[in-house]
Order: C-alpha cells, then sequence, then structure tokens
C-alpha cells in the first residue's frame, strides 16, 4: 500500500533528472515556433493542447512553411503511433482505476513519464500495487509544468539561443540515460540495436515512418531472442542466474 | 490567428490523446496475454533507441559514421557514462561536455 503523497513525490522524484534534459528542448521548441511565425499565445497553447514534443517541433516547421492542415495533423498522428505501444504497456498496471483517472494519466503519458513509471512499475510485487498510479500522476504532472514553463521562456526568449551550443542535443543524452541501465541481457541488446539499425537504415522515409518500424522491429527481435534462448537452455541444461528464468 | 489555424492544432491535440488513451481503455476489459506481455517489455528500450541512433548517426539527415561526426563520438561517450554511473545527470552533463569539446577544436 502507498499513500497518496509519498506515490506522488515518488513519482516526481523519479522523473527529476530526466527534466534536465526536458528543459533546453522546451527552449529550443519556443524560440522555434516564434521563429517559425507562430504567435506567442499560439506557440504557449501547442504546449497544453498537444503535449507532445517532437510533433510540436514537427508542426511548427510546417505551420511556417504554409502546410494545410489535414497534412499537420495526419503527421502528428504518424509521429505519436508510439504512444499507442505506451498504452497497451501500461494498461495492466491502470486496469484497476476509474474511466476519470485513465483520461487524466493518458492526457500525462509522454515519453519520459512513461519509461520512468514503467520501469518502476516493473519492480512492483503486485502488477496493480494500490496507489501505484500516484507514481504516473507525480512524473506526468512535474513534467507537464517543467515542459510549459520551459516553452514560454522560450517564446520569450526568442532568438536569444545560440545554435552552436547544440541544446537538441540533451534530448538524446536523456534517452540514453533511460535505455543503457536498462539493457540487463542478450534480448534487451538485441532490441536495441535493431530497432536503431532499423532506424537509421529507414531514415528516408516521410512522417517519422521509421520509428515505428525502428521500435516494432526492435521488440520482435527481443522477444524472440527471448523466446529462443529458454528453448536452447532447455535442451543443453545450463542455467543462468543473470538472465531470468525459463518458463 | 485564423480558425483553420486553432481546429489544426486541437485536431492534434485530439488525435495525440487518442494515441496515449487507446489501448488503456479498449484493454481494461481482457487480460492481455503472457506472449503479449513479454514482447511488451521491449517497448520502453525499443523506442527510445530508433529515435537516438538516428539522432547520432544522422546528424542533418546524411547517415555519418567517422571520427568526423562529434554527435556519435558524444553519444558513445554518454553511452558509456550511463552504463557505468546509471545517472541521468552525469550523462546530460558528460555528454554535452563531450559534444562541446569535439566541436571546440574542430571536429564538427
Amino acid at each position: 500500500m502507498v499513500s497518496t503523497r509519498t506515490g506522488l513525490l515518488a513519482g516526481v522524484q523519479g522523473v527529476a533528472p530526466a527534466l534536465v534534459g526536458v528543459v533546453p528542448f522546451g527552449l529550443i521548441y519556443g524560440v522555434l515556433a516564434v521563429k517559425a511565425g507562430l504567435p506567442a499565445l499560439a506557440a504557449q497553447a501547442m504546449s497544453c493542447i498537444v503535449f507532445a514534443g517532437s510533433a510540436q517541433f514537427v508542426a511548427t516547421g510546417l505551420f511556417g512553411a504554409g502546410a494545410p492542415g489535414l497534412l499537420i495533423v495526419l503527421t502528428t498522428l504518424v509521429i505519436n503511433f508510439r504512444h499507442i505501444l505506451y498504452s497497451a504497456s501500461v494498461a495492466p498496471y491502470l486496469k484497476h482505476l476509474s474511466p476519470a483517472w485513465k483520461w487524466v494519466l493518458a492526457y500525462l503519458l509522454t515519453d519520459e513519464a512513461y519509461v520512468v513509471s514503467i520501469t518502476h512499475y516493473q519492480r512492483l510485487e503486485e502488477p496493480a500495487e494500490r496507489g501505484s498510479h500516484w507514481y504516473l500522476l507525480g512524473a506526468g504532472l512535474a513534467l507537464w509544468i517543467v515542459w510549459q514553463i520551459s516553452t514560454g521562456v522560450g517564446i520569450l526568449a526568442g532568438a536569444q539561443l545560440p545554435a552552436g551550443w547544440a541544446l537538441d542535443f540533451t534530448l538524446a543524452l536523456t534517452f540514453i540515460a533511460l535505455v543503457v541501465p536498462g539493457i540487463t541481457d542478450r534480448a534487451g541488446v538485441a532490441a536495441v540495436i535493431t530497432a536503431g539499425a532499423v532506424a537509421v537504415l529507414t531514415g528516408d522515409l516521410p512522417y517519422k515512418l521509421w520509428l515505428v518500424l525502428g521500435a516494432l522491429s526492435g521488440v520482435l527481435v527481443g522477444w524472440w531472442v527471448d523466446n529462443n534462448r529458454c528453448a536452447s537452455k532447455t535442451a543443453s541444461l545450463v542455467t543462468s542466474t543473470e538472465e531470468g528464468p525459463c518458463p | 490567428m485564423s480558425v483553420t489555424f486553432w481546429l489544426t492544432m486541437f485536431a492534434m491535440g485530439l488525435v495525440t490523446y487518442a494515441t496515449r488513451l487507446s489501448l488503456i481503455v479498449l484493454l481494461e476489459r481482457v487480460t492481455i496475454p503472457e506472449v503479449v506481455q513479454k514482447a511488451l517489455r521491449f517497448v520502453p528500450l525499443t523506442v527510445l533507441s530508433a529515435i537516438i541512433f538516428p539522432e547520432i548517426l544522422r546528424p542533418g539527415g546524411q547517415l555519418l559514421v567517422s571520427v568526423g561526426n562529434p554527435r556519435l563520438l558524444a553519444g558513445l561517450v554518454a553511452a558509456l557514462v550511463a552504463w557505468r554511473s546509471k545517472s541521468v545527470l552525469l550523462t546530460i552533463g558528460l555528454g554535452m561536455g563531450a559534444l562541446w569539446g569535439l566541436q571546440a577544436i574542430g571536429l564538427s
């Protein structure tokens, strides 16, 4: 049993280090949106209404280029396809909640909030430990507040940030910091390398389709290696303590 | 801003929200088979990897595997730091430090 306050605070603490990488990303979004010709209010409203970093980046470029609305919406949908995978992945942990809780938590299901929360949930004894949803709420809210403030500052600062600082790289670094410690077995290595290689090799596809292709092939290969490992283990009667038990 | 602009923006928000809510709601009455659950374990790793690898191997949209690619070298430094320290802060700090250092000595 986790109390409300402890769960919420644990979520905030869990996501806190990742927020360091989110701030520069939010600043740059604000700067880009103003440069693309979006009024300050509209740029900030996008952070509230859409609340999805990479989709916002691409959309400002499309708005700036005068792209048709339907194209912008479809692009947003494709870029955010990965959230369907997140949604499936957290579903078992949120199953017992009321609809209102699910609606709020879905709004807050960003990359960073998702990754720190799912990592936390996978360590729990019970799949749906009571009060565990407070963790996702804490992580999601903390990220929401920091995203609104940093994009707001970016909008106000306008073109003050020099491009030479390459601050956009902080996002990739944050993701590296979240991924590397999560690779605990050979299946994880295979999944990561496959996802990366497929994304790089299909990188010329439009609408960030390479993102979904990379992620899905990584999941398939990771799962296949995991299953195969167990098949060969049973045959050779070798047991390993590092890689989880075989069913 | 025009009505079209705001409609577009609300539609963007709606599709984003729909992807996030989709399976949380659709799977509530279904127990996900164990096979699928085992596959879902790889989702966080693979989605983030599919973002990271192009970011460091295709800076500016072109594949660039060489010592002349500071993002690749800085990314490797960051991966090493993340592996040894498991610290997000240290990874961002040393990763950015490496990138700035490489840019300063003119490898970019």
